[in-house]
């Protein structure tokens, strides 16, 4: 019912933008990609803050490996680090790595259903294969908001051309993202765990996402969209000069993948897609595991009820004296 | 005939025959709570919770229909929520940000012993993930139950009552979680919202009152303390031959020595307390205990942050009235995860300690020096490497030992390397467990976090099956016949695991073999180990 929902929530968004377009092409090529690109930047920013202004207030790493003790012990300085740059360091091999999704495992039941752990990489894989083909298809996008392209981007479509296969040349993350996105969704459907576990607010990003991939793959490789257009359009959008003349020119198709873009931005600060921003803020893991040579202040730490010795002694004074053991009131 | 609460009640056959690919029919929201005997505990007795100023102080029943909650038990828990949600950032970004990717869900050893999807990590937190959604979320509100959202009711309450009882604030789901969702943060803050109700276990809130009051979780009064020692220092007599008079309360102690109540109580705790003693007076140590301060335990971090911070803060106000220069800790696991990770926050600065330095060797704990508390066995390992400790591990021949690596100590510290290297020196046949079961993988023994009573037997066998396979794996490999452990719940219900999933296999803690290895100054010929059984070949 969820997946049913949210393949057809996106259908339905799709055919909105390459249906409707022709009858109102400003509002779709204009007004809602500007609202869309607002209310993403707005509704990020709010929700960083209003989780950046909630105090940690206890120091609370998730320690993996030895700590920081004597100096002869081995010790795991990025996955249980003592000081800033090694947690640092750990941040950007969780953010860039994935480095805790690697360690996954799967366990299985073994001898007289006993459980046993293998080694499971491909959720890592799946994982990188998408978030590295999307960072880059993001990038490759920035050709058409900038004149003259920048170096950095035709140095990446040259990498990611590198196969020079067919034309306009095809680009291994066009193929990457697509692929990624299924195999989440595939493993979504079949892994009855992970299916049992999922709400709409996971299948719809990824058919969002997927709708999003394909239109483009489309646009690109098989109606071979009207670049120039593109461009244009683009270029006057990020300029504030958007031309309402070019809007006419571009195929229904474009307006169907640009929709689900703005639906994807304005859909974004509020779901999980969040992650991608969270997941700095997580104490357990940007925070150096140093709580016992560095005091961590919590900034709301109030007086509580406390059972004084003095109370104790004045309970049990009598039973220790009887013993021998000190007392302060002889 | 075996009782739900004897382990001899469940056939291994019968716990055994799990599925995970077999889930409910029914979406999780629908599925009800199967409250069954042995799979859940005791309600809190009211005098506790009057004697700790707690709320809603009654009799009840899980049992029963009616769990006699205040009127307003609704507006309490969701004001309850939003206060703590602006108060932990954990709290507020671990609702925010799961993407249930799954990478946890076969992480936990209660999932993994039970398959009940209810256990997996992400919906432990979804538990609480969809009252937040409908509570605090525009999304939540509009779409309600398709996009993970619902209302609080008191089946959901019961629900948590469930399953925060069934979590052992272990921490290992968090280490695969790629943006660190701790569940244990998450069952933090569902059991202070159920304590907000008066919906306490008594097997923790029992020894959080003792604690308050006598000092420590088992309810000893000093003068019976007291007795204990003169029990153990009588039988570390007739094993060893030396004569120990422990202090007590000692003003003017260099170190105060705190270590969990449980190592005073029962076997084979009580031969990690005997280590100690021997360990300290062959060192001639200026050390004192504490009757006060008489636990290293802190109940509190199963019940809420103010309960951690009321209980440990003794521990400080002792070492200051005594005058101690700095403390020393025993073996113990969530104790370590308390004083690492919030005791100085708490209730420091610890301004009237000095930073700690070994009397023996001269090394100085540079990573310790604001908390001021060092490890037991940083400070051993620091011996032995310092060849402070004459040892004779030959006396340990007997033994093949595998080491547990508890917790709180591997997820919230990291304390992995020093047991080891302490192991290794004073024990010759030491062989790990399988990898994936050891170090910041290690599981748990199934009963921590105040969930090792008996009435949930059912449970810690099945959360105990990851350790208890393991540990049965490397019987059979190795011929392994002990379990060195350094947390005293381990030495409690680890007993209990391996007895079931790995009969032939001890308990014991490592100061245990530390001073079965230890030569000592005017011993006897040291035919007995501790636990006064003869040592093979001596």
């Amino acid at each position: 019912m969820k997946v049913i929902i949210g393949l057809i929530a996106v259908s339905v968004l799709f055919l909105a933008g390459y249906g409707l377009s022709g009858a109102a092409p400003y509002l779709f090529g204009v007004i809602i990609p500007y609202a869309a690109f607002a209310l993403f930047l707005a509704g990020f920013v709010y929700r960083v803050l209003a989780w950046a202004k909630v105090p940690v207030p206890f120091r609370i790493t998730t320690t993996c490996g030895g700590h920081k003790t004597h100096d002869w012990l081995p010790r795991s300085k990025y996955d249980n680090p003592s000081n800033a740059v090694e947690t640092f360091i750990r941040m950007l091999l969780e953010v860039l790595c994935f480095r805790s999704l690697l360690k996954n495992t799967k366990t299985q039941p073994g001898d007289d259903n006993k459980p046993v752990y293998a080694t499971e990489i491909f959720l890592w894989l799946g994982a990188i294969v998408f978030h590295y083909s999307m960072l880059v298809v993001l990038l490759r996008h920035i050709r058409l908001f900038v004149q003259p392209t920048p170096a950095f981007v035709t140095m990446i479509e040259r990498a990611d051309g590198f196969f020079q296969v067919g034309v306009p040349v095809f680009y291994l993350t066009s193929f990457g993202l697509i692929a990624g996105l299924v195999y989440l969704l595939a493993r979504r459907l079949f892994n009855p765990q992970v299916r049992y576990i999922s709400l709409l607010n996971d299948y719809f990003p990824l058919f969002l996402l997927l709708g999003i991939g394909i239109s483009g793959f489309w646009l690109r490789y098989i109606s071979k969209a009207d670049v120039i257009a593109i461009k244009e359009l683009a270029t006057g959008l990020v300029t504030f000069t958007p031309s309402a003349a070019i809007l006419s020119s571009i195929s229904p198709l474009f307006f169907g993948h640009l929709f689900l873009v703005c639906v994807l931005l304005m859909y974004f600060p509020f779901s999980k897609l969040m992650h991608i921003a969270g997941v700095f803020l997580s104490p357990t893991r940007n925070m150096a595991n140093n709580n016992r040579a560095v005091r961590h202040i919590n900034p709301w730490n109030y007086p509580v009820k406390l059972h004084t010795y003095e109370e104790y002694e004045e309970e049990f004074g009598e039973l220790m004296k009887a013993v021998g053991l000190p007392v302060e009131k002889e | 005939m075996a009782k739900f609460d004897e382990m001899e009640y469940y056939k291994q056959a019968e716990l055994l025959n799990i599925d995970y690919d077999q889930v409910p029919d029914s979406d999780w929201m629908d599925t009800p709570v199967d409250f069954r005997p042995g799979t859940f505990i005791y309600p809190g007795k009211p005098a506790r919770l009057e004697y700790l100023d707690l709320p809603n102080a009654r009799e009840w029943s899980v049992l029963e229909e009616d769990w006699k909650l205040q009127d307003n038990w609704k507006q309490i828990v969701l004001e309850g929520m939003a206060e703590r949600l602006t108060k932990y950032r954990s709290f507020k970004l671990f609702m925010d940000v799961c993407v249930r990717c799954g990478a946890c869900a076969d992480k936990c050893h209660f999932y993994i012993g039970s398959a009940d999807p209810k256990n997996m990590p992400v919906l432990r937190a979804e538990l609480l993930r969809s009252i937040y959604r409908k509570e605090f979320t525009m999304v939540g509100k509009v779409l309600g139950k398709i996009a993970g959202a619902r209302e609080l009711t008191i089946d959901v309450i019961k629900e948590w009552f469930y399953y925060f009882f069934q979590c052992t604030e272990c921490r290992r789901c968090s280490v695969f979680c790629p943006y660190g969702i701790d569940t244990a943060e998450i069952t933090m803050m569902g059991r202070e919202l159920l304590g907000l109700l008066g919906l306490y276990v008594n097997w923790i809130i029992e020894p959080c009152a003792n604690c308050f009051r006598t000092g420590n979780h088992l309810g000893i009064q000093p003068h019976a303390l007291k007795d204990i020692f003169e029990d153990l220092c009588d039988d570390i007599k007739t094993a060893t031959g030396i004569e120990i008079d422990p202090p007590f309360n000692k003003k003017g102690a260099d170190i105060l020595f705190v270590t969990p109540s449980g190592d005073f109580f029962a076997e084979p705790g009580i031969f990690t307390c005997m280590g100690y003693l021997i360990l300290f007076h062959e060192l001639g140590l200026n050390y004192t205990w504490s009757t006060y301060a008489s636990e290293g335990g802190n109940f509190g971090l199963f019940t809420s942050h103010e309960m951690i911070k009321r209980l440990n803060a003794k521990m400080y106000m002792e070492a200051e009235r005594l005058g101690v220069k700095w403390i020393l800790g025993g073996e113990c696991g969530h104790m370590w995860r308390v004083i690492n990770q919030y005791m100085d926050t708490m209730n420091g600065p610890a301004d009237f300690l000095e930073v700690p330095k070994s009397p023996i060797t001269g090394t100085v704990f540079e990573n310790a020096k604001s908390t001021k508390m060092v490890h037991i066995m940083e400070f051993v390992s620091d011996l032995i490497k310092h060849k402070k400790l004459k040892l004779d591990p030959s006396r340990n021949d007997h033994i093949n030992v595998t080491f547990h690596d508890s917790c709180n100590p591997a997820r919230g510290m990291g304390i992995i390397e020093e047991p080891r290297y302490v192991l290794k020196n004073i024990c010759n046949n030491f062989y790990e467990m399988p990898e994936n079961t050891i170090r910041e993988q290690t599981f748990c023994c199934g009963g921590g976090a105040g969930l090792g009573t008996d009435e949930n037997m059912e449970m810690r066998l099945r959360g105990g099956l990851p350790r208890g396979a393991a540990v049965r794996y490397v019987q059979e490999q190795f011929n392994v016949n002990q379990l060195a452990c350094m947390c005293a719940i381990d030495r409690a219900t680890l007993v209990t695991v391996c007895n079931y999933w790995a009969p032939g296999v001890e308990v014991t803690g490592i100061s245990e073999l530390l001073a079965n290895a230890m030569v000592l100054k005017g011993e006897n010929d040291r035919k007995l180990n501790l636990r006064l059984e003869e040592i093979p070949g001596k």
